[in-house]
Formats: C-alpha cells, sequence, structure tokens
C-alpha cells in the first residue's frame, strides 16, 4: 500500500466520520421506558412529612453551572438532609443541561431535581408535551417549612406559578424573581446631571444630550439582539395593556402587528435611525456589550435584573447601576411608568420518572422555606420568588433598586412567557428580526413583519403544542 | 503456516468488525429509522411518521439557507484553500531561483513551513475563539488595523453582510497550513531531474506549477479535495462558536440547523435526524463525484 492509497482510505474514512458525528443523536430510542416503575421511592405521608418523603431514599439533583455558581445548592442540600440525615444526595453541575441529561431521560432513569437553564436549556415545550415533567401541586398545597399556619403557595410572590404553568398545569418552579428593564450608572447621570427620562420624548431628548456629551446612549448585545425585545414589547404592553403581551403568548394572528407593537416599534426606531446606538454594538455579545456599558461607553443597556452578579468582576467601584421602567410613549398609556416588567425565572423542575420524586418535592419545599430563599438572596445577591425573603439581607446596590421598582410597579407589573412556550421563536426567529432592526437594516414595519412570520410559522407547525393563557 | 490463518484473521478482525458495526454502522441505521419518526427525544415514545420529516424539510426555508450556504463554501474553501496551498508550497520547494539552475525554495523556507502549519496545532474551539476577538468591532486586531489607515470598519460578524466571509476566511486560514505541508510532501517525491530539465527549457515558475507540478500532484489534489468538501458541508464548530448562524442566518449552515433542531431552540430528533440523513447523502455524492470527476491517468515515475 504507497501513501496515496492510504491518503485514499483515510478520506473515505473522513467522509463516513462527519455524517457519523452527525447521526450521533441516534442512541436508542426503544427499550428503557418502564424499568424505573418498580423501585420509585415512597415514604409515609404524615404531619411532619407531607409530601411523603422516604427519608433513606438518595436524591439526585444537577444544577445549572452558570452566573449564579453552585454553592446556592449544596447549601440548601445542606438542609435537606438536615431533616433527613439518613438521605445521600449525589449533587451535579454542568452548563450543558440539555446534552448531559437527554439519554437518561429516554432511559427513563432522570434525576430527580434539574435546574433547566442556560444556553444548553431543554426546550420546555418538548418536555411538557412528552410528560415528562412532573406535576408540582401536591408541593403548593404542602404546608411551608417555616412559615408557619402558610401553604407554600401562600408564600410566593404574584406570578410565580402562572409562568411555570402550561395549560394551566404548575409543572416547573421558577426560582428568581427578576425584573426587565433599561440599566444606567447612576454616578455617571449625577456626575453629569442627567435624569432617567419618564416619557419617550423626554428620552430621545436626553439621548440626544448625552451623544452630545460624547458617549454612545445606547449599547446592546448585537449577537443576541433579543435583549433589545424586551423593551419594546415593554412600552407596547404599557401602551396597550396587558392584553398585548397575551395576544402575543397565545400566538394570535396579527399580535405582532397591533397598534400598540406598531406604536412602540416606530418610537424605538428612533434610537437607530439617530445613530443613539454605540458604534460595533451590532458585533458585541452580552458580555461585550456589558461591559463597554460599565466602562462607561454607553448610558443605557437592557437587560434583566442579573445584570448586576453578571458584571460583578468589572463594575468598577460606585458605579452604582439602577434599573428603571421603560420610558411612557405618553397620557394615553394603559399602564403608568412605573409599570416594569417582573416575571420568576431559573427554572427547576422534577422529571416524571424521577425515582424520588417526593424527595424532589422535598427538596423544592426546602428551597422555597423562608430559610432556604434568604441564603440564596444572600449568596448570589438575586430575589427568590418567596415573598419577603429578602428583608433583613444587605443587598447590592442595583438589587436594592430592582426591589423599589418592583415595588413601585407593584399590581401593575406585567409579563410574557411566549419565550417559555415557543424557545425558538423568541432564540431565533424574534432574535434576528431583532439584529436587523436595531442594526438599521430594516424598518420598524419590516421589523413587525419577520417578527410575525415567526410567530406564524410557530403556529402552523403542527409537531409543536400550543399553549394558552387567560388575560 | 497455512492452517494458522484463520483463527489469525478471525482474532485480529472480527473484534474489529464487531465494534464498527456496533459502534457506526449501527447508529447510522438507527438514523435512518428515526427520521422517519417524531421522536422529541426525551422519552422512549416516538410515533412513525413516514417521510413527513422529509416533506417539512423539502418547504423549510431555513434548512435550505443554510444549504445554500454549505452549497457556497463547498464552491469556495477547496479551491481557495488548494490555490493558496499549491501556491506556498510550490514557493517552498523551488520558489527560490537565484537565478541559476537548481531547484530551492525561497529563503527561511523552514520557519515559513512551520508558521503555516501553526493552525493546524490549534484546536478548532481555540481558533474560533481567538478569530472572535480579532474581529471585535471595538477592539479587535483587524478593526485596529482597518481604522489605522483611516478607513471606516464594518462590524464583521455583526454585520450579514460580511459575516459570512469573515467565517469563510477563517476555514481557509486554517485549513490552509494542512495543504501546504501536504502538498510540499507530495512535491518532495518528484524526482529533481524532471524540475531540471523543466529549467533548461525555460518555463517560467506558473507554467512549471501549472504543466508539471500540478499534474504530477493530481492525486494529493484530489484527495485534498475530498477532504475539503466534506469540511465544507460541515463548517458546524467554526460556525457555532463564532455566530451560532447569525446575524439573521446569514452565516447558517446545514450542521449548525442539525444541532439547534435537536439540542438548541428545539427538541426535535426526528427532525434532526432527517436532516442528518440528508446531510449523509449530500456529503457521500459530494466525494463520489470529486473522485470520479478528478479521475485521470496515474502518472508513474519510474
Amino acid at each position: 500500500m504507497n501513501r496515496r492509497d492510504i491518503l485514499r482510505r483515510s478520506a473515505a474514512a473522513g467522509l463516513l466520520a462527519t455524517p457519523a458525528a452527525g447521526l450521533l443523536t441516534g442512541c436508542a430510542t426503544g427499550g428503557g421506558g418502564d424499568k424505573n416503575d418498580a423501585e420509585t421511592y415512597q415514604g409515609t405521608k404524615s404531619a411532619d412529612n407531607p409530601l411523603g418523603v422516604k427519608e433513606d431514599a438518595p436524591l439526585e439533583v444537577v444544577i445549572f453551572g452558570g452566573g449564579f455558581g453552585e454553592e446556592y445548592a449544596k447549601a440548601h442540600e445542606a438542609m435537606y438532609t438536615e431533616k433527613y440525615p439518613k438521605a445521600k444526595i449525589k449533587h451535579s453541575s454542568t452548563q450543558e443541561i440539555s446534552k448531559t441529561l437527554q439519554p437518561r431521560f429516554v432511559d427513563g432513569t432522570p434525576p430527580d431535581v434539574v435546574n433547566n437553564s442556560g444556553a444548553g436549556q431543554i426546550d420546555f415545550n418538548g418536555l411538557v408535551s412528552q410528560n415528562a415533567i412532573a406535576g408540582l401541586d401536591e408541593l403548593l398545597a404542602a404546608p411551608s417549612l417555616d412559615v408557619p399556619g402558610k401553604t407554600v403557595r401562600d408564600t410566593l410572590l404574584p406570578g410565580a406559578v402562572e409562568v411555570g404553568s402550561y395549560d394551566g398545569k404548575f409543572l416547573v418552579l421558577n426560582y428568581t424573581y427578576t425584573a426587565y428593564g433599561i440599566w444606567y450608572s447612576s454616578k455617571l447621570f449625577a456626575d453629569r446631571g442627567w435624569t432617567y427620562a419618564k416619557t419617550w420624548d423626554e428620552h430621545i431628548a436626553l439621548c440626544k444630550q448625552i451623544k452630545a456629551a460624547g458617549i454612545a446612549p445606547w449599547t446592546y448585545a448585537g449577537l443576541h439582539p433579543r435583549y433589545m425585545s424586551w423593551p419594546l414589547i415593554a412600552t407596547a404592553i404599557k401602551l396597550g395593556g396587558p392584553s398585548v403581551a397575551t395576544a402575543i403568548d397565545n400566538l394570535e394572528p396579527n399580535a405582532w402587528k397591533s397598534d400598540s407593537m406598531r406604536t412602540a416599534a416606530d418610537a424605538w426606531h428612533q434610537i437607530v435611525k439617530d445613530k443613539y446606538i454605540l458604534d460595533g454594538s451590532s458585533g458585541l455579545d452580552h458580555k461585550q456589550s456589558q461591559t463597554a456599558w460599565c466602562q462607561g461607553k454607553a448610558a443605557f443597556i437592557s437587560c434583566g435584573s442579573w445584570l448586576e452578579s453578571e458584571q460583578k468582576d468589572v463594575t468598577p467601584a460606585g458605579f452604582n447601576m439602577t434599573i428603571a421602567p421603560t420610558p411612557s410613549l405618553g397620557s394615553g398609556d394603559k399602564l403608568p411608568f412605573e409599570a416594569i416588567r417582573g416575571t420568576a425565572g431559573e427554572p427547576f423542575m422534577v422529571p416524571a420518572k424521577a425515582r424520588n420524586l417526593a424527595g424532589g418535592l422535598e427538596y423544592f419545599r426546602t428551597m422555597l422555606s423562608k430559610k432556604g430563599a434568604q441564603d440564596f438572596t444572600r449568596k448570589v445577591a438575586s430575589l427568590t420568588v418567596v415573598a419577603g425573603a429578602s428583608e433583613g439581607v444587605e443587598l447590592p446596590y442595583g438589587l436594592n433598586t430592582v426591589v423599589k421598582a418592583l415595588d413601585a410597579s407593584g399590581a401593575n407589573g406585567f409579563n410574557w412567557v411566549y419565550n417559555n412556550y415557543y424557545r425558538k421563536l423568541e432564540r431565533n426567529l424574534v432574535d434576528a428580526a431583532c439584529g436587523e432592526f436595531f442594526s438599521g437594516r430594516i424598518g420598524p414595519a419590516e421589523f413587525l413583519d419577520q417578527c410575525q412570520k415567526g410567530a406564524d410559522s410557530i403556529a402552523q407547525d403542527s409537531s409543536i403544542k400550543k399553549y394558552k393563557r387567560a388575560a | 503456516m497455512r492452517h494458522g490463518k484463520w483463527p489469525l484473521i478471525v482474532t485480529f478482525l472480527v473484534p474489529p468488525v464487531l465494534l464498527y458495526v456496533f459502534f457506526v454502522v449501527s447508529p447510522y441505521l438507527q438514523a435512518f429509522q428515526i427520521s422517519t419518526t417524531d421522536w422529541l427525544g426525551y422519552s422512549a415514545d416516538a410515533n412513525p411518521v413516514g417521510l413527513a420529516n422529509f416533506t417539512t424539510l423539502w418547504h423549510d426555508d431555513y434548512v435550505w439557507n443554510a444549504l445554500k450556504n454549505n452549497a457556497i463554501l463547498l464552491a469556495l474553501v477547496p479551491v481557495l484553500t488548494i490555490v493558496l496551498g499549491l501556491f506556498f508550497a510550490t514557493m517552498l520547494a523551488m520558489g527560490g531561483r537565484k537565478g541559476r539552475a537548481g531547484v530551492t525554495g525561497v529563503r527561511g523556507g523552514a520557519l515559513y513551513r512551520t508558521v503555516y502549519f501553526f493552525p493546524q496545532v490549534l484546536s478548532v474551539v481555540i481558533i474560533a475563539l481567538l478569530w472572535k476577538e480579532v474581529y471585535h468591532p471595538n477592539k479587535g486586531l483587524l478593526t485596529s488595523a482597518v481604522h489605522a489607515v483611516g478607513l471606516p470598519s464594518p462590524t464583521w460578524l455583526g454585520d450579514p453582510a460580511t459575516a459570512f466571509w469573515c467565517v469563510l476566511a477563517v476555514m481557509v486560514w486554517s485549513n490552509v497550513g494542512f495543504y501546504v505541508v501536504l502538498f510540499g510532501a507530495a512535491m518532495s517525491a518528484v524526482p529533481k531531474e524532471i524540475y531540471e530539465a523543466v529549467l533548461l527549457d525555460g518555463a517560467s515558475r506558473f507554467t512549471t506549477l501549472r504543466r508539471v507540478t500540478l499534474p504530477l500532484l493530481w492525486d494529493t489534489v484530489q484527495v485534498a479535495w475530498v477532504y475539503l468538501a466534506i469540511f465544507a458541508l460541515d463548517g458546524f464548530i467554526l460556525v457555532q462558536l463564532m455566530t451560532n448562524g447569525g446575524p439573521n442566518f446569514s452565516t447558517d449552515v446545514i450542521g449548525v440547523r442539525m444541532y439547534d433542531t435537536a439540542f438548541g431552540s428545539e427538541t426535535k430528533f426526528g427532525y434532526a435526524s432527517a436532516i442528518g440523513v440528508v446531510m449523509f447523502f449530500l456529503t457521500l455524492s459530494v466525494a463520489v463525484l470529486s473522485l470520479r470527476v478528478g479521475r485521470r491517468e496515474r502518472i508513474e515515475y519510474s
């Protein structure tokens, strides 16, 4: 065999190897399934043990190793073993939830608690439509671990159950409470004598002033431009009321092209037209744009309340980041300026085929205890869905502004969930449209057309399960 | 030894064949089967849907867009890489003439050869991250260079007009080094007398390359072509890490589409397998075609 033959043959081998890598998804659909039925752990229910945890049953917890780290989970696990000293907890942390756990779901041997989050998250639509997640109603009805006289449901902030519900069934525990808004540095604004604008016209005037001072008014994550869809949709909801969001979530025809969405898109187009966005933003990822903002190269950025902990390492001392609601379009707005998008985030679930299902629910009950929630807030500087759990915990500057903004927003707070129902719609389709719109390649009408086209493609896809929510 | 032949063959060949069948052939066959189901990947239930996935695929604009990008890669990456690889290899092997008869490379050839090979030593992930920084729209090497000569710079990976070409450039960059070495090795097998004869006849360097070197290297070039064609139909790692198909799907390739369908924004494993099956046949046909089309008479030196 000479050299050329070897090359030829290895080329042939390579030719087979590439598609093989692609076809790797093909590992065993059959089999698996019911092998775990015989061995689920179930204890006897009692007043002290309302979920019927078997006290020596092992519990497996898989945590998403993202911005919150895994230390908080280890603390929750310690609280669990404090109550059930005979239980052995198997803890692991990964960034690739989907890739790591997919075979185990198929095999019918998933872990008992999964923190299904991050870029490698498993699409909830797929999980829910395959009945792969256990219902949490029993947990909601159970008494709180350390708030006497209240059930777990009573201790949760409004909206916490709705956001994890699919067709009215509560399946996903979203543990953190996140506000989405526009962020700025109080220090920068105080130094320059600027005040945050409450109306859109004033906002544009302020942008002009900021630009004149040699700072870009805006920056955004150009590689994940969906971040900019948040303030735009929020502006539309404040103008037209929460029904704007319900229509989008329920995939109603032309929901994206409603009058409110049109007006909001027209308004936001102004910052593109007038070049109020930092040059090169369209090529930055979220970290890079947030860092540019922390370095004072831009005044505003759209983000959720995780921003402060995500930017901890690069934020200069005394930067004082502050969250604010989107400016009102005018006096015709249905919601006041203070209204802000607040929602439960950071999803946890107990797989339906978990062997220690009761233990998984009990673990949730531990997380939702006042002690567990306070410990979380202290460790990762983020609010939880447990009402009042941040009281007595010293919060960093930015998170304090989040608490205040949520308080001011109160019952006017709003939210949308299409991103949970149809991950692809936000992550791929609206994302791409935002990229085109905020880089100025398309105008507001084309932007909404493109979003609508995306929503329609989801609506027409019979392989995707549809969910509806009431107003 | 005659009687000992079969035990030997059985011991040495059966285990690898079994392993191959189990780990390579069976997943293939299973993927074909999965592609005819609506399997969503997180339960053991999958309903057969016949060829419905392929019908959907035929009407899927995003898949066609990805295929279009793969087609452009297929047309450009092999040509550019091979042309550059041949050029560099020729210069290294016989670029220097010093005005006399004699075939030598350019000065510092050994150094160049090492430098060209660098990208091959780096992991693809490193290459992707490295270039992502080079293309950084504010402080990247490339941006600064363009600004330094007083030109406005695009946002490279942030602009659909440039992103695809930026990724393509990285693909060529990361591959050229290997083919310089491959072609260089093949050239060193060509007898020197041929070149000396060509030189005496007064052929220019370009003519030498076109009329002598290329025909003598044809087998190697052909192999390079097959490799690069396979690479162009894949391109998954670089694209996924640098742009993940964006902005606005301008750098999407079929591999990213398949990954996104199974592990990304959806969990449609059945549909993703259908994309995989299509990819399999595309890669197979491209490889077979380029081997057939490129078939020429082999030249023996002795």
